[in-house]
């Protein structure tokens, strides 16, 4: 073998452990769990070769058809919604004088320092059909608002709802980002004759974009692996469970149940994988839109 | 000027300079500022609303839950709850394991992955880009694909059933702590470390002595985001604890609601203290650590 320079062999002692772990949790893992996606495996015996049996299966499985479409359904709604709504807030607080702005800023990250279960808990009363505050407050309007939390039509929508008073980390990265955007830009826009409407339309948005472009990104596969909140509310309880069918069954949450409720680490598995060659693929068809949406200073001055 | 200039600028400044209102208008300002501060406040109350609805929820009566939902102190006054709580559920030792584990996986994963960083950020090296790669590309690696291997690996070790599957996989680093604190070390001047090697450092002590306090405030970020989310975690207590003298507090508090929200004996003011001692030790975190956080969101997006 060659002898390394002793800063080469320095530079592997660093990234070893990185290196170890990429093996050991990441990679490994990846290519164990398309193995194990190919077979029947309870943890009793031993991993049985099942062929696409697991991969057939999900295509017929109306739970599987049912999980997916509540959590599309969920994504569709809360990424649009609460970027809108955090785009929203942080305009206004970018409109505000510094000390202000912090202090809103502050209460508008307070809920997303609320650990997912407490969230849980909290809507499970907050949305509650008969006595709940979201009801009584519609009242106050003479409507008589839904059962959120057991009616199926309408479980989606509370959690929704729930997702909507997250808002704090999307308006933190926009609300910096908007610091970001030059002032001068603004205001020449607006020496030109630029109304509001136009100036936040071509120079607030093209420069923000970027952040915009990350911040649908990361909120999409966030969503798209729903768990938490969710399983508090309907799941992990018999009585809970029964009553409204499978409303609020979630991707994660259905492969959850079958990996460590059911113990089928095979079916898991290529639920798992699905979920993430999905979540590359809408990674992928995000980057490809943003690389055309996106404004990008850097090459601008490069150019 | 390195990605990690305006990090450090950042952290080091502490709250950006107050923006400066527009220029345009001067009649209109005052009204408009009013309008502004309005809808902020609006907001605020909306975000704060449900966090004073569960404190006072949680000091009342059981059959006063849902009663005066908009008055925002208890009516009758109930801090018995409280001590109700602690006799239903061991909330201490769940409080004490929560610390012990979060403080083990912030520990732990803040040092490993400053460990590699500063192999990135300070050694050239075959391979370099390729295994710098592999950190980028499991950045978006969706947790849910590598919870069954996972999992039995673990089994396989027999640790399913302790708290050590909760941290141990932070001795090994993460992705997104080694990115921010490579792009923080990046910014370090490279006579500071060539200047030690003079001297006679090792490379462990340019670690150790330089690069280690050099990265202060991005060590704190990592270290905070760590412990939060170590706080919020539901997932990995669920798969691996089953005895209830281990639980985290997210895990009891699952616990606490399968037994007293549903079922023929509800207890809601138990579920609602216990929410309440969950959230509350993190909020005071966050107020401590405040503007790391904002720096922390606003720099990478870390949720």
């Amino acid at each position: 073998m060659r002898r390394l320079r002793p800063e080469t062999r320095w530079a592997y002692v660093f990234v070893l452990p990185w290196l170890i772990g990429l093996v050991l949790f990441q990679a490994g893992p990846m290519v164990a769990s398309l193995v194990l996606s190919f077979t029947d495996y309870d943890l009793i015996g031993s991993p049985e070769f099942a062929g696409t049996a697991n991969y057939a299966r999900m295509m017929e499985d109306p739970k599987v058809a049912r999980a997916i479409g509540n959590t599309v359904v969920y994504t569709l709604l809360h990424v649009p919604l609460a970027i809108a709504l955090a785009l929203a807030l942080a305009l206004v607080l970018n409109r505000v004088t510094g000390r202000a702005a912090g202090a809103f800023r502050t209460i508008f990250y307070l809920p997303s320092m609320t650990p997912y279960v407490a969230v849980g808990v909290l809507f499970l009363f907050l949305l509650n059909g008969q006595a709940g505050v979201v009801n009584q407050f519609l009242a106050l309007f003479g409507v008589e608002g839904p059962q959120w939390t057991t009616d199926p039509d309408w479980i989606l929508m509370g959690i929704v709802l729930m997702s909507l008073w997250n808002l704090g980390s999307t308006t933190i990265i926009l609300f910096a980002a908007l610091r970001n955007v030059p002032r001068e830009l603004s205001e020449a826009a607006m020496i030109d004759g630029a109304g509001p409407w136009q100036r936040f339309r071509a120079v607030t948005l093209p420069m923000i974009s970027s952040a915009l472009f990350f911040v649908v990104i990361i909120n999409t596969i966030t969503s798209l692996q729903m768990f938490d909140q969710v399983y508090t509310m309907f799941f992990g309880n018999q009585t809970a469970q029964q009553s409204y069918g499978d409303a609020a069954l979630f991707y994660v949450v259905y492969l959850f149940q079958q990996a460590f409720q059911f113990l089928r680490m095979g079916y898991a598995s290529a639920l798992a994988w699905v979920l993430f060659l999905v979540i590359a693929i809408i990674t992928l068809v995000q980057v490809k839109v943003g690389n055309r949406l996106v404004y990008y200073e850097a090459e601008e001055h490069a150019g | 000027m390195t990605a990690a200039e305006p990090i450090r600028a950042a952290v080091q400044a502490g709250p950006a300079p107050a923006a400066a209102g527009p220029a345009a208008d001067p009649a209109g300002r005052g009204t408009r500022k009013v309008f502004l501060l309005t809808v902020l406040a609006a907001a605020s109350v909306i975000f704060l609303f449900p966090f004073v609805w569960l404190v006072v929820a949680s000091l009342k009566p059981r059959d006063r839950t849902f009663s005066d939902p908009f008055l925002p102190w208890p009516v009758p006054f109930r801090p018995e709850n409280y001590a109700a709580v602690w006799d239903a559920a061991p909330m201490l030792t769940w409080l004490v394991n929560t610390v012990v584990v979060g403080v083990a996986a912030a520990l732990t994963v803040t040092l490993s992955s400053a460990f590699v960083a500063f192999g990135f950020a300070y050694f050239r090296f075959p391979g370099r880009n390729l295994v710098f790669g592999s950190v980028l590309a499991t950045m978006m690696l969706p947790a849910a694909v590598t919870l069954v291997p996972t999992f039995l690996i673990w089994n396989s070790v027999g640790l399913t059933g302790t708290q050590v599957p909760l941290w141990a996989g932070n001795l090994f680093g993460s992705a997104f702590y080694i990115f921010l604190l490579r792009q923080f070390l990046l910014g370090v001047p490279r006579y500071v470390f060539e200047a030690a090697r003079v001297d006679g450092a090792s490379y462990l002590d340019l670690f150790w002595r330089i690069a280690l306090p050099l990265s202060r405030p991005a060590l704190i970020i990592a270290f905070i985001f760590e412990l939060k989310a170590s706080w919020f975690d539901l997932m990995k207590p669920l798969i691996y604890l089953q005895d209830p003298a281990l639980y985290t507090l997210p895990r009891g508090l699952k616990a606490v609601v399968d037994q007293f929200y549903q079922g023929g004996d509800p207890k809601w003011e138990i579920v609602l203290a216990a929410s309440v001692v969950t959230t509350l030790p993190l909020i005071g975190i966050f107020f401590l650590g405040q503007r790391y956080f904002v720096q922390g969101i606003a720099t990478t997006g870390h949720r």
